[in-house]
């Protein structure tokens, strides 16, 4: 990302659409615990035609579901453009520069690499992890085969994948000071793209934001800020307590709580409008990351009253 | 040190069970100061299955019981040769690395672990252990301040804490501080912080356990 982007040939839709300064929407699809192929097809109907491309998790809070290549394909298939992400909790760098190379071969373009859910919160707490190499390792590698045309070994392979590559970044987790200089960290390791954690907390995020800008970060990375519908107090409650790194501070709790019960969905969908308005007007964010979990038929509803033309 | 735990006593109660004459080993270094397998925990142990074989089992065992300093130094390990010469199994309360020595040395008889090897640790307080090292061979302490990010981070990272940790404490379970977290302030502190700038490329896991079985040769040494 810097002046010259024009030049630079789009190694994916998303990445063509933020060359151009486009205000990028991704939303994101789980695949089944299961088979069904049909699952997918169905969330990728929901998301048509809002959306710019689909992050697909890669059994998202250690629960095994279908495979983040597989699910992405099915995407493709039904004419959605995937997000593939890729966690180092469950393959060592053999199997993921495998993966990779799979993925890339099947006509998966885009990546977010991360570190994946620790296994003790899943539904098989007793697996072994794998944590060979870190998400900023991956994030590495993967740029290292788009730029080289080699895989970690030094080997040149005979078509490299050149993917845009992605990392999350979570604003809200602790220590704050460090999560700026971790955010450099990553960018140097060869990240384009940055999807945030869920904002809720907007003074926080604009903080992180601001230190970002003054140390030149966001001319270099561009930054999608995560969204997510909250459904009730309850649910924003839980989501404070129970998500790791999740900030969700006390006067949006008390607001859910302030409505009766059957406004709540309104409320919760008044509070993502204004955090994606504010998100528009903040210098340094290209887009927005919309993750509405198992509520894929919300998100079409959120781009047209956001104001997101797709 | 080697930090382990004893075996629940109806465990071990199964493991001797077809034997009649059991020799409860002790190793007096690294299970005795955590309290697993040293003098005081041999005894202890023999009374409880004296007791309980003579209740339950409505049965006598006959158990003898030693401790030697080292199970894992052939230097100490003789000391224990007439004591399994006189029974038909050693029951023994040192790490893993001492039964197997022991194995390796009395190949008639038969051993067995009365203690979970656990960790390589440090005693935090009295009563309470906490892991330090995984012996990766390859240590890497002086980028971090000195804590171990290989060991300590739930998630094995090295270039910087995932997105879970929150007040300093890891996603995985709020007894546990976030290794990140207490880098970070140790840097801090020692005005070093400037280290984690620098991209840590993948490591390289040939030294730990993935190399295999670990020999180390010390050509200086051998006689």
């Amino acid at each position: 990302m810097s002046n010259d982007d024009m030049t630079i040939k789009p190694l994916s839709k998303l990445h063509e659409i933020l060359l151009n300064g486009e205000f990028a929407v991704t939303g994101e699809c789980g695949p089944p615990r299961g088979a069904n192929r049909e699952v997918i097809a169905k969330k990728a109907g929901l998301l048509k035609g809002f959306i710019d491309a689909v992050n697909v998790t890669d059994n998202q809070t250690a629960i095994v579901r279908m495979s983040s290549i597989a699910g992405a394909v099915h995407l493709i298939e039904a004419g959605l453009e995937p997000v593939m992400q890729m966690v180092v909790r469950d393959r060592n760098r053999i199997a993921l520069q495998s993966d990779i190379l799979g993925a890339y071969s099947m006509g998966i373009r885009n990546i977010l690499c991360l570190s994946g859910d620790h296994q003790s919160f899943g539904s098989q707490p007793d697996a072994l992890n794998v944590f060979d190499i870190d998400s900023l390792n991956l994030v590495r590698t993967v740029k290292d085969m788009r730029e080289t045309g080699k895989d970690m070994s030094g080997f040149e392979l005979d078509i490299a994948p050149a993917m845009f590559i992605g990392a999350a970044a979570n604003p809200f987790a602790d220590p704050f000071e460090y999560r700026v200089l971790r955010l450099a960290k990553k960018i140097d390791a060869g990240v384009d793209f940055i999807q945030t954690q869920c904002i809720y907390n907007m003074a926080r995020f604009k903080q992180w934001i601001k230190m970002a800008r003054e140390e030149g970060l966001t001319e270099k990375v561009y930054i999608l800020g995560g969204v997510t519908p909250l459904k009730s107090a309850g649910m924003a409650r839980y989501m404070n307590n129970k998500v790791a790194g999740m900030d969700i501070p006390d006067e949006i709790i008390k607001r859910m709580g302030s409505v009766p019960k059957e406004d709540a969905i309104e409320e919760g969908m008044k509070i993502c409008l204004e955090t994606i308005a504010e998100l528009k007007e903040l210098d340094g964010v290209s887009g927005v990351h919309i993750m509405a979990i198992e509520w894929e038929e919300k998100v079409g509803e959120i781009v047209k009253r956001a104001g997101l033309k797709k | 040190m080697i930090v382990g735990e004893q075996k629940p006593i109806k465990e071990i109660m199964e493991s001797v069970a077809p034997y009649k004459r059991v020799l409860i080993l002790g190793c007096g270094t690294c299970v005795k100061t955590c309290f697993a397998g040293g003098e005081d925990e041999v005894e202890v142990l023999a009374s409880a299955l004296r007791l309980a074989f003579k209740t339950k089992k409505q049965r006598s065992i006959e158990i003898e019981e030693l401790t030697i300093e080292r199970q894992c130094e052939n230097e100490f390990i003789q000391e224990a040769a007439a004591g399994i010469g006189r029974n038909d199994v050693v029951l023994s309360l040192a790490c893993g690395a001492g039964v197997q020595a022991m194995a390796e040395r009395f190949p008639a008889a038969p051993v067995l672990p009365g203690v979970n090897t656990t960790f390589i640790g440090i005693q935090d307080r009295p009563g309470i252990f906490s892991e330090r090292c995984s012996g990766c061979g390859d240590c890497g302490l002086a980028r971090f301040g000195g804590i171990c990010p290989v060991t300590r981070c739930s998630k094995k990272l090295l270039n910087g804490p995932c997105g879970g940790s929150q007040n300093g404490k890891c996603e995985v379970d709020p007894s546990i501080d976030c290794a990140w977290h207490l880098i970070i302030e140790r840097l801090t502190e020692l005005g070093q912080l400037d280290n984690l700038k620098t991209y840590i490329p993948p490591k390289n896991w040939q030294t730990s356990t993935s190399g295999g079985p670990r020999k180390l040769v010390r050509e200086d040494q051998i006689i």
